[in-house]
């Protein structure tokens, strides 16, 4: 739902970060507002990971230019888990496994940092378990999966729908999925895909990270950016993810060479 | 080079003080009595004559006893009584209090299953299993036999599971405790075994443990061993086991200034399960070392073993896993995983796996890993709001507990997770995480 006036959640503006020594984001721009509904699409390779890894904070990118802003907050100044607290999301397109640790407790720790810092009380063993039950059900999950390891031994599909519960319970401002989509059959799409819906409201802003279409046909976005060589080449509406669907990504080259030639007459100086 | 190292003067030195010390402590010794004097005098003779290890000896090379030295021994000490806020045991489980001096079965009912050996019994039984391991020489095992004064012996047989449990304290400034434990699981027994060893201030705790396994016969041992340094622990754990028995061995031990665990099996025909996994944690200025031992003396022998460790600040882990496979070991079944994680630049961990396979038809695997925490794990986490300190000390919970769930039940009483990584005292009860 597009408001002008709703609140600025996100404001990324022409970010640039490098793995290693290699640039990948390029100069992102993209601002997110209540009630959106966003969604990047773009080659692999492209950058898309990269960036929502950027946004929650990965140690491993390093961001030489460019500023994000949370809610007005510089949100790179930020450690990662001050980011989650504060009610940013990362849905992971590879869920990490972590042996040892109760996937229970996992999720009750999570759920208590988040709540100290809107200022909620925490909830003891018995109160988070009967929210975890109640939130169980936005993803159809079976409770057994509550008393395993965090994702160990977990499915492509359990996976991702572990992810979604973590995002109920953790209530989100922005919520960023990357691939949530990717890895699950029919029936699980629809279930992942409703759990999306039901917990998108006007307060808050969802950026979906797929590469199909038959996801957005489930959750309809507000704005589809296409992402090329670590930057968004083109913004539109819903009807941008037919017509790649459609066309494919082969004019994203001739766009990006044309990209480049003009920036390259802009600053000669800094490319010489 | 070992050699010319040794001959300099320090090490002369370092040497001269260690036989002082030995000379002191057989010149202290209170005269041997009891059900065990014999073996005082031979343990005492063996002790005259072995020097204490140094560092040129092959199982020795990380771990320096030379610290015991600074050790007066106080055999005149009044023994530990057990503390009362101590955790009561798991019920059906017999607990047995061992302060090294008092008869541990003074009034206490033994449940169906389970007695004492008679006199008898135990002069046949006593030291059977650790000749058949090769451990009647160790130091460790001189010492013991020197300075113990007693020993439990029990039998355990029918067909209900017995749960026994034994703790032991040693908390005292210069105190030594001597423990010696032999039981005797007959065929088909089974028996369910938590061993706490707790050990505070300047002591010494040594332990042997004999178990012999009849045919059939399942043993789950546990074995928590929470020190605080400077305490220091030697363990001998010996196993012999007849064909078609299931040893499983559960052990954790912290905080020790110094801790040497010897767990030795033999499978004295083959044909048996032995399951082993070790958790040992090597923090400050510890020393943690476990030297396990496994023979198959016969054909379709199975070993499942797993050591982990965690080495922190200045910590020194060493493991090293001994196989045995010879001839007459055909189709044995053994793999040897080592898993350890090395958290300060200034920690050390040295893993051996030692396999001496001489059957041509056997499948032994082994492996080790040595890692840090898993940067993408504790990213993982930290995405979810925990912080960096509280992620890092999950994943080392998660790393313990893949052990530590191995325990005999009767162990929970005692929370061993909460236990093994509290920092500080192992003696009080772990503080109420929120
Ligand atoms: N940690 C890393 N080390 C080295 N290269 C990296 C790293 N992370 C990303 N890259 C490189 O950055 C580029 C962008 O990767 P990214 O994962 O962001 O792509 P993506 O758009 O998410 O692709 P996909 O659709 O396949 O998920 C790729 O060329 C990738 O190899
Ligand atoms: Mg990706």
């Amino acid at each position: 739902m597009i408001r002008p006036d709703a609140e600025l959640l996100l404001q990324i503006t022409d970010l640039h970060a490098r793995v290693e020594d290699q640039p990948i984001l390029k100069g992102v721009n993209l601002e997110i507002r209540a009630g959106e509904i966003h969604a990047v699409m773009g080659r692999n390779g492209s950058g898309k990971s990269t960036l929502s890894k950027v946004l929650a904070g990965h140690p491993s990118y390093r961001v030489t230019s460019g500023s994000v802003r949370y809610r007005g907050e510089d949100l790179l100044a930020l450690p990662p888990e001050e980011r989650a607290r504060m009610g940013v999301f990362l849905g992971f397109q590879y869920p990490i496994e972590i042996p040892g640790v109760s996937n229970l407790e996992f999720l009750r720790v999570a759920t208590n940092a988040r709540r100290g810092q809107k200022g909620q009380e925490e909830l003891d063993t018995f109160a988070f378990e009967d929210l975890v039950n109640e939130r169980l059900k936005v993803v159809q999950m079976d409770p057994a999966f509550l008393e395993r390891s965090v994702n160990e031994g977990f499915s492509g599909g359990e996976k991702k729908r572990n992810e979604i519960l973590q995002m109920a319970l953790l209530e989100p401002l922005v919520a960023i999925l990357d691939e949530t989509d990717s890895g699950l059959d029919i029936d699980a799409l629809r279930i992942v895909a409703g759990g999306v819906n039901q917990l998108a409201t006007a307060d808050n802003a969802t950026l979906l990270i797929t590469h199909y279409q038959r996801l957005l046909e489930v959750i309809t976005p507000d704005y589809v950016h296409v992402m090329a060589a670590g930057r968004i080449l083109r913004t539109g509406g819903k009807e941008l993810a037919l017509e790649l669907e459609e066309r494919g990504y082969d004019w994203v080259d001739e766009e990006l060479a044309a990209l480049e030639l003009s920036e390259n007459a802009r600053t000669p100086l800094e490319v010489a | 080079m070992v050699l010319a190292s040794d001959t300099t003067t320090g090490a002369a030195d370092h040497a001269t003080a260690i036989e002082a010390w030995s000379a002191k402590l057989l010149q202290e010794l209170p005269p041997a009595v009891g059900v065990l004097a014999d073996v005082q005098r031979r343990g005492r003779a063996a002790l005259e004559a072995l020097p204490l290890p140094r560092r040129h000896q092959e199982d020795w090379r990380f771990t320096d006893l030379g610290g015991l030295t600074a050790l007066s021994p106080r055999w005149d000490a009044a023994p530990v009584a057990p503390p009362a806020d101590w955790p009561p045991a798991a019920p059906g489980v017999t607990r047995l209090w061992l302060d090294g001096r008092s008869d541990p079965l003074a009034g206490v009912e033994l449940p169906p299953g389970l007695r004492p050996l008679a006199p008898l019994e135990l002069s046949q039984a006593l030291g059977h299993t650790l000749a058949a391991v090769g451990a009647e020489h160790h130091w460790p095992v001189a010492f013991n036999h020197a300075s113990a004064g007693d020993c439990l012996a029990l039998r355990v047989s029918g067909r209900e599971i017995v749960q026994l449990e034994l703790v032991s304290a040693a908390c005292n400034d210069q105190a030594v405790l001597p423990l010696r434990v032999l039981v005797v699981v007959e065929e088909k027994a089974q028996l369910e075994l938590t061993q706490v060893l707790l050990g505070s201030a300047a002591s010494l705790t040594s332990l042997i443990l004999e178990l012999h396994l009849g045919r059939k016969a399942a043993v789950n041992h546990g074995l928590l061993a929470l020190g605080e340094a400077p305490a220091s622990l030697l363990a001998h754990v010996a196993v012999e086991q007849e064909p078609q028995s299931r040893y499983q061995f559960t052990s954790a031990s912290r905080g020790w200034a110094l801790s040497r665990l010897e767990p030795r099996i033999s499978q004295v025909s083959g044909a048996a399960h032995t399951h082993l996994a070790g958790l040992q944690l090597a923090e400050q200025h510890q020393v943690a070392d476990t030297h396990a031992w496994v023979r198959f003396e016969g054909p379709d022998g199975n070993l499942e073993q797993l050591h982990k460790a965690i080495a922190d600040d200045h910590g020194r882990s060493i493991f090293n896993g001994a196989v045995r496979v010879p001839r007459a070991a055909q189709r044995t079944n053994a793999a040897q995983l080592s898993r350890n994680l090395l958290l300060s630049n200034l920690a050390r961990i040295d893993t051996k796996p030692e396999l001496e396979i001489v059957a041509d038809d056997v499948r032994c695997a082994h492996g080790a890993t040595v890692s840090r925490l898993q940067l993408d794990e504790l990213f993982y986490l930290q995405s979810r709001g925990i912080d960096a300190e509280l992620a890092a000390s999950l994943l080392k919970r998660g790393f313990c507990a893949e052990v530590l769930k191995g325990l005999p039940a009767a162990a929970a009483v005692w929370e061993p997770l909460a236990r093994v990584l509290q920092p500080g005292s192992a003696l009080s009860a772990p503080e109420r995480r929120p």
